[in-house]
C-alpha cells in the first residue's frame, strides 16, 4: 500500500468526474430532484378531507355540527347533498373520502341527552387515510357533543361538571406533527444511499469494459489502493450531494435542524463511505455496467426505502423482517438523521448507530478488496 | 540466460484447452514472436506470463520469478500492452503518462526525462495535451507503448500491438521496438501477421493451444521437408484445380498472382509440369514464413486427425 499509487487513482478519478460533465450534472441534480419528488409525493398528512354532508335533520343543532366540519382544517365540505345515492356515488368515483349523514332524530337526541348517532361513510380503500379521517371526525363530534351537553346542563342551572380528566397533550420534537419533519430526514438517508451506490457501482465494471482493468492488473497497483482512490473521488462528490440534500431539506421543506451541523456532516460522511463501499462491492461482482447499475438500484433503493424505518415503522414489521433491518445501514442513518434534525441529539446519544455504521463500512470495504478480481479470468 | 521460461504451461477453460503443455525459452535481449491464428492461445499464454491469469498446470518464470507465485515481483519488471490499449480516453496523452508513472513510482527528474525522451522518440510531442480518445489508432498504440515503458521494464509483452494500425505506423512502431531492444530490453510479441513475424529474432508457431515449432524465421523456412514451387500461369484457378488432386501434391495455395505448390519429398515435378500445360513456369523457391506456417498447421491438423 503506497500513498502515491492511491493518490494517482484518486486524481485520475477526479479528472473522470470533472470531464464527464453530463454525469457530473446528473449526480449533483439527483439529490435535489429526488428530494423534491419524494418530499412532496410522500406527504402523510391528512387534511382537507373531501366530504359530503347529508343533513336529514336540518335543525340548528345539526347545522352547528356541519359548521364544525366546515371550520376544521382537516375537512373540506364540498357540498350538502339531499340523498344517499349522491354520497355513494361520490365515494365510488373517489370525489370524496367521507360522507357524513346526520339522521332526522339527531337534534332531539342531543337535546334530550340521549345518544345521538351520526353515520360516517368512509372510503376504506386507503385504510391509513380512512382511519385518520375517522379519528378526526370522531374527535370533532365528541367535542361537539360535550359542549352541547354542557350547555344544556348549564341552562338547567346545574354547576359545571365538565369532563373528569382533560388530557393536555404536548408533542415533543415535532410539535406540529407534520409528516415532512420526519420524512425528509429519512428521505435524505434513502437518497444518499441510492446516489452513493450508483456513483461507485459502475466504476470497476467500466474499467473492465474499457480494457483498462487488464492494464491496471499488469501494474503494481494493489486492490486497496485502487478502491480507496476511487472511493476518495466519489466521496467528495457524495459529500457535495449530502450538503445539497441537507440544504434542500432545511430551506425548501423547512425541516428544523436542531443539532450541530458539523456533527451532521461527520455522521453523514461515515454513512456515505459505507454506501460508497457497497457500490464498489457491487462493482467488483457485476460483469457489465448494465448489470452493475441494476444491482446498484435494487440493492440500495429497496432496502433503504422499505426497511430503514423512514416511513414504515420497524416495530410493526414481522420478526424476520425486523431482524433483516439490522443489516441495512440506512436504518441506522435514519435514526441518526432524525435524532440530529428533530431532537438536536449529539454523539453522546447517537454513538450506537454511529459505531454500527463504522462497522458496516469497514466490513463492506474489506469484502470489496477481497472480491476485486485480480485475474483476467 | 533465459529471461522467460515456461514448462508444460497449460490453461483450460472448462472443457476447452486454450494452452496445451507449452514449453519455451526466450533469451534476454531477443525479439520473440508468438505466431498463430486467432484462437491459437497466444493471448492466454501472454496473460499467464504476466500473472494476469493462473495456469491450470505447468509454470512460467519471468526474470527468474514464478509468474503465479510472485506475480507482484513480475509486474514490477514487465511492461504489458493489452490488445485493447488500456488508455483513459478522457485523459490527455500527458495525463495518461503521469498516471502510469505514479503507479510505477517514477518521479521527479527521471519522469520528466523519460517522458520527454519517449514523446520525442514516438514523435508524439505535439499531441501531449490531446485526449487519448481523439488520437488515431497508431498514436493510441504509441501512447500505450509509452505508458508501459515508463518504468523501464526488463521484458515488454505486446499482445497483437499492431492490430488495426496503418502500415506506416506499424513500421514506426517496429523502429521504436528495435531501439528498445538495443537498450537491452526483451520483447515478447504475439501476432497474427506473418510479415511482422519476419521482424522477430525468433518465432514460435502456435496452433490450437500447442507449440508446433520454434526457431529463427530462417530456420523455420528451411526446416520444411516439403519442396515448394512457385507456379506462374495464365489461369491459376484452373491449374490449381488440376494440380491439387495429384498424388504427392500436399497443397496449392494462391500467392498473389501466382500459386505456391507444396510437394511431398521425393515427388517428381516433371509430370506435374506437363499436366499444368505449356504456358506455366515452375520455379523452386524458399518458402515464405506464411508458406511454412500454413504447411505446418496443415501437417499438425492431419496428424491430429489421424490420432483422433
Amino acid at each position: 500500500m503506497t500513498f502515491r499509487r492511491y493518490r494517482a487513482v484518486a486524481k485520475k478519478e477526479f479528472l473522470h468526474i470533472l470531464r464527464d460533465w453530463r454525469s457530473l450534472f446528473a449526480a449533483l441534480a439527483m439529490p435535489l430532484v429526488l428530494l423534491l419528488l419524494f418530499g412532496y409525493a410522500l406527504t402523510l398528512d391528512v387534511d382537507r378531507i373531501a366530504t359530503y354532508v347529508y343533513d336529514q335533520d336540518g335543525t340548528p343543532e345539526s347545522r352547528e355540527l356541519v359548521e364544525r366540519f366546515r371550520g376544521s382544517r382537516y375537512f373540506d365540505v364540498l357540498a350538502m347533498v339531499g340523498d344517499y345515492q349522491t354520497v355513494e356515488r361520490g365515494i365510488d368515483t373517489s370525489r370524496i373520502l367521507l360522507g357524513v349523514v346526520i339522521p332526522n332524530d339527531f337534534s332531539s337526541n342531543v337535546l334530550s341527552g340521549k345518544e345521538a348517532d351520526v353515520q360516517l361513510l368512509l372510503d376504506g380503500s386507503d385504510s391509513n387515510t380512512a382511519s385518520l379521517a375517522l379519528g378526526y371526525a370522531e374527535g370533532l363530534m365528541q367535542m361537539y357533543a360535550l359542549e352541547v351537553q354542557n350547555r344544556a346542563q348549564n341552562q338547567k342551572g346545574m354547576g359545571h361538571p365538565g369532563p373528569a380528566v382533560d388530557a393536555r397533550i404536548r408533542v415533543w420534537y415535532n410539535s406540529e406533527l407534520q409528516s415532512k419533519n420526519y420524512i425528509v430526514p429519512g428521505l435524505i438517508a434513502v437518497i444518499l444511499m441510492i446516489i452513493a451506490a450508483l456513483l461507485t457501482s459502475l466504476t470497476i465494471a467500466r474499467e473492465w469494459e474499457n480494457g483498462t482493468m487488464e492494464q491496471l492488473l499488469s501494474t503494481p497497483l494493489r486492490p486497496a489502493e485502487l478502491l480507496l482512490g476511487k472511493l476518495s473521488a466519489f466521496f467528495v462528490l457524495g459529500l457535495v450531494d449530502t450538503v445539497i440534500a441537507i440544504f434542500v431539506g432545511v430551506v425548501v421543506f423547512e425541516v428544523p435542524l436542531r443539532g450541530n451541523p458539523l456533527f451532521l456532516l461527520a455522521a453523514s460522511s461515515i454513512f456515505l463511505f459505507g454506501a460508497l463501499c457497497w457500490g464498489i462491492l457491487i462493482s467488483t461482482v457485476a460483469r457489465s455496467q448494465l448489470m452493475a447499475y441494476q444491482m446498484g438500484i435494487l440493492s440500495s433503493f429497496l432496502p433503504a426505502f422499505l426497511l430503514s424505518g423512514f416511513v414504515y415503522a420497524i416495530e410493526n414489521m414481522p420478526p424476520v423482517i425486523r431482524l433483516l433491518t439490522y443489516i441495512i445501514p440506512a436504518r441506522y442513518f435514519v435514526t441518526i438523521l432524525k435524532g440530529i434534525f428533530l431532537k438536536g441529539a449529539g454523539p453522546e446519544v447517537l454513538w450506537g448507530p454511529l459505531a454500527l455504521l463504522c462497522v458496516y463500512a469497514a466490513v463492506v470495504f474489506f469484502l470489496a478488496t477481497k472480491r476485486l478480481r485480480q485475474k483476467v479470468a | 540466460m533465459a529471461i522467460i521460461r515456461t514448462e508444460n504451461l497449460t490453461r483450460r477453460f472448462g472443457e476447452r484447452t486454450a494452452v496445451d503443455g507449452l514449453t519455451l525459452e526466450v533469451e534476454k535481449g531477443e525479439v520473440f514472436g508468438l505466431l498463430g491464428p486467432d484462437g491459437a492461445g497466444k493471448t492466454t499464454t501472454l496473460r499467464m506470463l504476466c500473472g494476469l491469469l493462473d495456469a491450470s498446470a505447468g509454470a512460467a518464470w519471468v526474470a527468474d520469478y514464478n509468474a503465479a507465485e510472485n506475480a507482484d515481483a513480475v509486474k514490477d519488471r514487465i511492461g504489458y500492452m493489452a490488445q485493447r490499449f488500456g488508455l483513459y480516453g478522457d485523459l490527455t496523452v500527458e495525463e495518461n503518462m503521469h498516471f502510469y508513472s505514479d503507479l510505477f513510482g517514477i518521479t521527479g527528474a527521471e519522469r520528466v526525462r523519460l517522458m520527454a525522451q519517449y514523446l520525442e522518440m514516438t514523435r508524439m510531442e505535439p499531441f501531449r495535451n490531446r485526449p487519448a480518445a481523439k488520437l488515431s489508432g497508431g498514436m493510441k498504440q504509441k501512447l500505450a507503448l509509452m505508458c508501459t515503458l515508463l518504468h523501464k521494464p526488463q521484458v515488454l509483452f505486446l499482445d497483437e500491438p499492431t492490430n488495426g494500425v496503418d502500415p506506416v505506423s506499424r513500421r514506426d512502431f517496429w523502429t521504436i521496438l528495435y531501439q528498445l531492444v538495443e537498450g537491452g530490453m526483451t520483447v515478447f510479441v504475439t501476432t497474427a501477421y506473418l510479415d511482422e513475424a519476419e521482424r522477430c529474432d525468433r518465432v514460435a508457431l502456435m496452433n490450437q493451444g500447442r507449440l508446433i515449432r520454434s526457431g529463427t524465421p530462417d530456420q523455420l523456412k528451411s526446416s520444411l521437408d516439403e519442396v515448394c514451387y512457385e507456379v506462374k500461369c495464365a489461369d491459376p484457378r484452373a491449374v490449381r484445380e488440376r494440380l491439387q488432386t495429384q498424388a504427392g501434391v500436399l497443397s496449392v495455395e494462391p500467392a498473389g498472382a501466382a500459386l505456391h505448390m507444396f510437394l511431398a519429398p521425393d515427388v517428381p515435378v516433371e509430370p506435374l509440369r506437363s499436366l499444368a500445360g505449356a504456358g506455366c513456369s515452375f520455379e523452386r523457391i524458399t518458402p515464405s514464413l506464411e508458406d511454412v506456417f500454413i504447411a505446418l498447421i496443415r501437417k499438425e491438423e492431419q496428424s491430429a486427425g489421424k490420432r483422433g
